[in-house]
């Protein structure tokens, strides 16, 4: 299909533009062999550093050459990860390949945020069409509250909150970690809370409005039975605004879950991210911010094959 | 003694207001028997659909509920069943199955997306408990049976690839799915075009005859009963009004609403022999007072020539321009000084286009557009802002061209403030005229439109475009979203304000006896070309274009002699105006019938020759 390879390539072209958006903006606030050593390094060890990086070439041969090395899969060197002052030992001994730690914590933010749309999705659009379903009836009104307090919701609290009553309290979970399946379920229900909200909100609206359409009379009246009218009828058609709003929290998930993963002490990319920046340690940040910005593409490409998959009119491309 | 198929007596249904329930329908009783057409006819709200939708228990979706009341289904065995009473489930059995129906607006009926093939199954796999292969079977039987070329294609494709016409006759092919014994089909033409409504209410009348199955017609169209029905419910404000055989109400009415009515449908014909428009007897209690005959002016205010509109279609890599829809080609008429030229055609003939090109609202590709002397085409767009104070437009739809949010007053002064005409008091009193002359009390300046009826706001769209004192005044489908008796009131304000203040109208519209009644002069479009011009006397009595013929033969009419005609059913779809770039159509040449009368005689490309060529 022509179109998927034209978004596909659009995609790719927009990261590249990502990627060296980020590449100059590091290079642009300061020293960049200074950013990367730190303040306490000699200028023995920064010389050699200029020397060894290549920071000494124009800036353009600098770029070539990082973009080549990303298309190879290398993505820089971390000389600070895990210590406080540079050891004036040779730099080729602590430098730790910046991809290895990325790649540790991918897995983590992949099944927090797994978890917490597995969660939010069918509950938020459960309610959403229960509250469609049965306009103005308790049902209803139960969930136009319930979805205001999703999205409204103080996420730090909310999450020590849980942590009081499901580990301190009841002691079923425990408070904070990783590594058993008990570790994920308080940080994804934290996570969860606002996505429920927001899809609840969008599918009961979208489900509304389809509901009202002259076609689910035209259902009725062939003797369509209900379930069949607001799930295969309405549903289908609401769908895409409640995509949408799956994809935009999805992305959410895989960039902002920092509050969270500092509460929980959960090693996801944010949590690498905020801690980079608190070291200014330039390439951690650099190639986070260029993953973060792959997830959120990828995202947003799933999205919009979803749209066609859905709607027979965008999928000849002739929305009317 | 054999039972009616539906017997319904005296039913009330009732609604849910902010002061307790009211009643849509009251005390209304009707019977249909086995292969006959009834129709139900009446103005917006007088309650004709929610009679029919109470007799599927739909209205319930909605939150109506019945009151009080019969309603019997004859069984097919002699005993009948209760509607009122049947349970959710029985219903089930019942709707598309026992009763099929058919809705307004073909457009939204069906599902955007399921295949027409999914669609039309579903009722057959529910009713009939046929395996897929089955259902599709008997699709493609029912496919054919609504005349519908290439049924097995069509299973595949999704509703939007179908024109309106196609997709009413997949919704009617669904209605009869599973062979129901009374078809309800709600205003099922009135969202057409009228060529295709012909085509649709023949086809409706030969299934009945085909499958026997008894219809009930909803429509507001007095000429759709006199084409339709065997007998007629006439509707007024929730009650029935009149009911009897379809010749005995038409032609010797006893209610006074049936005759109110029937006097202020336009007839095809009513005008032969005239040559000025006339204002139409109304039982309204305003009055018009036309004294002068509607006798056009000599000068020239309005001078068109080649007007050429194409909308670029994009695609690829970059938005290049990869076709072009040819909206208006090479379109020239001219409009004298207190003249009505009505510019008819049905969707997509370019007729709006043209009207917003007129105003500049839209930028002609080519052309001359000559208004009171000015090139329009040469103006800067401040001097055209200032041009459009002699020239103004009313709109199809007075719920949309109005501000919800602002007072009538506002809406009216505002172009008289665009355009510094008055200031201060001198603004309310020229509102306070305003209303004067389209008949609203002087009390509604204060309201804002929700609080008025759709006649009446198409007045008030009336007073704003009237408030410039212009030249002239562009009616796009002025009246077609209006009830009869409001149509014909706001044609004679028209009419009246012509006589009184010389505007000329360029009258856009599809319904030919309301441009019969309304117009000097009449152009007719097809496919963005004017096919033939002429005094409106003229194209009435010798039409030449093959387009305009069947144009006037589609019209329905009140005549109960006409009714038997048969209308062919079309299977090609409409051409396309979609033309590759650089295509460059052959430029309209006109052939001479008499004095004043011109027909197209070339224009091969936009003009379908195939169906109406010269």
């Amino acid at each position: 299909m022509p179109y998927l390879l034209k978004r596909v390539i659009n995609s790719v072209l927009l990261l590249l533009i990502t990627v060296s958006f980020v590449f100059f903006a590091c290079r642009m606030i300061g020293d960049p062999a200074l950013n990367m050593l730190g303040p306490g390094a000699n200028d023995i060890a920064l010389e050699n550093l200029r020397r060894a990086a290549g920071l000494n070439d124009p800036l353009w041969l600098q770029w070539v050459r990082y973009m080549g090395g990303l298309l190879q899969g290398d993505f820089g060197v971390s000389y600070r990860y895990g210590f406080s002052v540079i050891p004036e030992a040779d730099l080729k001994d602590i430098g730790v390949p910046v991809v290895d730690l990325v790649a540790e914590r991918l897995p983590a933010t992949f099944l927090l945020a797994g978890v917490a749309m597995a969660i939010a999705v069918p509950l938020g659009l459960g309610m959403g069409v229960i509250a469609a379903a049965y306009p103005r009836h308790f049902a209803d009104r139960l969930v136009t509250v319930l979805s205001l307090a999703g999205v409204s919701i103080v996420q730090f609290w909310l999450g020590l909150m849980l942590i009081v009553l499901f580990a301190v309290q009841l002691g079923w979970l425990p408070t904070g970690g990783y590594g058993e399946p008990g570790h994920v379920i308080l940080p994804a229900l934290t996570l969860a809370a606002r996505p429920i909200g927001r899809i609840a909100q969008v599918a009961r609206s979208a489900m509304l409005d389809e509901l009202a359409k002259p076609y689910v009379v035209t259902a009725r009246a062939k003797g369509v039975a209900e379930w069949r009218v607001i799930l295969l009828h309405a549903l289908r058609n609401a769908a895409i605004p409640i995509i949408t709003m799956i994809g935009d929290e999805l992305s959410a998930l895989l960039t902002g879950a920092i509050l969270v993963e500092k509460i929980f002490a959960w090693p996801g990319i944010g949590l690498l991210i905020i801690d980079s920046l608190s070291r200014s340690d330039l390439p951690i940040i650099q190639v986070s911010i260029t993953v973060v910005a792959a997830l959120v593409i990828i995202v947003n490409l799933l999205v919009d094959f979803a749209y066609r998959i859905i709607d027979p009119q965008i999928k000849l491309g002739q929305k009317a | 003694m054999n039972k009616p198929l539906i017997n319904v007596e005296g039913l009330r249904v009732e609604f849910p207001s902010k002061r307790g329930a009211i009643a849509g329908v009251q005390d209304v009783s009707f019977t249909i028997e086995s292969g006959e057409i009834v129709c139900i006819v009446g103005e917006s709200g007088s309650g004709k659909s929610v009679s029919a939708y109470t007799l599927m228990q739909l209205t319930k979706f909605s939150g109506g509920w019945v009151a009080d009341g019969r309603l019997t289904l004859e069984s097919g065995s002699g005993s009948e069943i209760n509607l009122r009473a049947v349970d959710e489930a029985r219903m089930r059995t019942i709707r598309g199955n026992e009763i099929g129906m058919i809705f307004q607006e073909p457009m939204t009926a069906l599902n955007p997306s399921y295949t027409i093939g999914w669609q039309l199954a579903e009722s057959l796999q529910q009713h009939r408990d046929m395996s897929r292969k089955e259902a599709a079977g008997r699709s493609v039987e029912l496919l054919k049976q609504v005349r519908i070329p290439e049924p097995e294609r069509r299973l595949k494709q999704y509703p939007h690839e179908l024109s309106g016409g196609m997709r009413q006759r997949i919704v009617i092919a669904m209605a009869l799915a599973c062979e129901p014994r009374l078809l309800i089909a709600d205003e099922p033409t009135t969202a057409l075009d009228v060529t295709v409504q012909a085509e649709i209410l023949a086809l409706i009348r030969k299934l009945r005859d085909e499958t026997g199955a008894a219809v009930l017609l909803i429509t507001h169209d007095m000429a759709v009963v006199a084409q339709m029905a065997d007998r007629v419910v006439v509707m007024q404000n929730g009650r029935v009004a009149e009911e009897g055989p379809v010749e005995q109400v038409l032609t010797d009415p006893q209610h006074p609403y049936t005759q109110a009515l029937l006097a202020v449908v336009p007839k095809l014909g009513d005008m032969a022999g005239k040559t000025l428009p006339e204002p139409m007897e109304t039982a309204a209690t305003t009055e018009y007072h036309i004294d002068k005959p509607l006798q056009p002016g000599s000068r020239v205010l309005l001078d068109v020539k080649h007007l050429t509109k194409r909308f670029p279609i994009r695609g690829g890599w970059l938005g290049r321009t990869v076709a072009n829809a040819h909206a208006v080609e090479d379109v020239t008429f001219r409009l004298l000084e207190n003249e009505t030229l009505a510019l008819v055609g049905e969707s997509g003939s370019g007729k709006s286009v043209t009207g917003l090109c007129i105003l500049r609202l839209e930028r002609p590709d080519s052309g001359e557009i000559t208004f009171d002397g000015q090139d329009l085409l040469a103006l800067s767009d401040e001097d055209m802002r200032l041009a459009r104070r002699d020239m103004q437009m009313i709109f199809q739809d007075p719920y949309g061209s109005l501000n919800p949010h602002m007072s009538l007053l506002e809406q009216v002064i505002e172009p008289l403030r665009n355009f510094n005409l008055e200031t201060g008091s001198a603004l309310e009193d020229r509102a306070a005229e305003l209303f004067d002359w389209v008949r609203l009390p002087r009390a509604f300046l204060q309201r804002h439109p929700s609080e008025l009826s759709g006649g009446q706001r198409q007045r008030v769209a009336i007073a704003r475009a009237l408030a410039p004192k212009p030249k002239l005044i562009i009616a796009d489908e002025a009246v077609s979203a209006l009830d009869v008796s409001i149509q014909a009131e706001v044609l004679n304000l028209m009419m009246e304000l012509q006589a009184e203040m010389g505007i000329s109208y360029l009258f856009i519209g599809h319904d030919m006896a309301v441009v019969e009644r309304v117009s000097h002069r009449v152009a007719v479009m097809y496919l963005g070309r004017i096919v033939e011009t002429a005094t409106r006397e003229q194209i009435f009595a010798n039409p030449q274009h093959e387009y305009t013929k069947t144009l006037l033969a589609a019209v329905p009419t009140l005549d109960l002699a006409h009714r038997a005609e048969k209308w062919e059913l079309a299977t090609k779809p409409p051409p396309s105006p979609i033309h590759p770039v650089g295509y460059v159509p052959e430029p309209a040449h006109f052939q001479k019938v008499t004095e004043g009368h011109f027909v197209l005689r070339s224009g091969a490309g936009s003009v379908d020759e195939r169906r109406y060529g010269p």
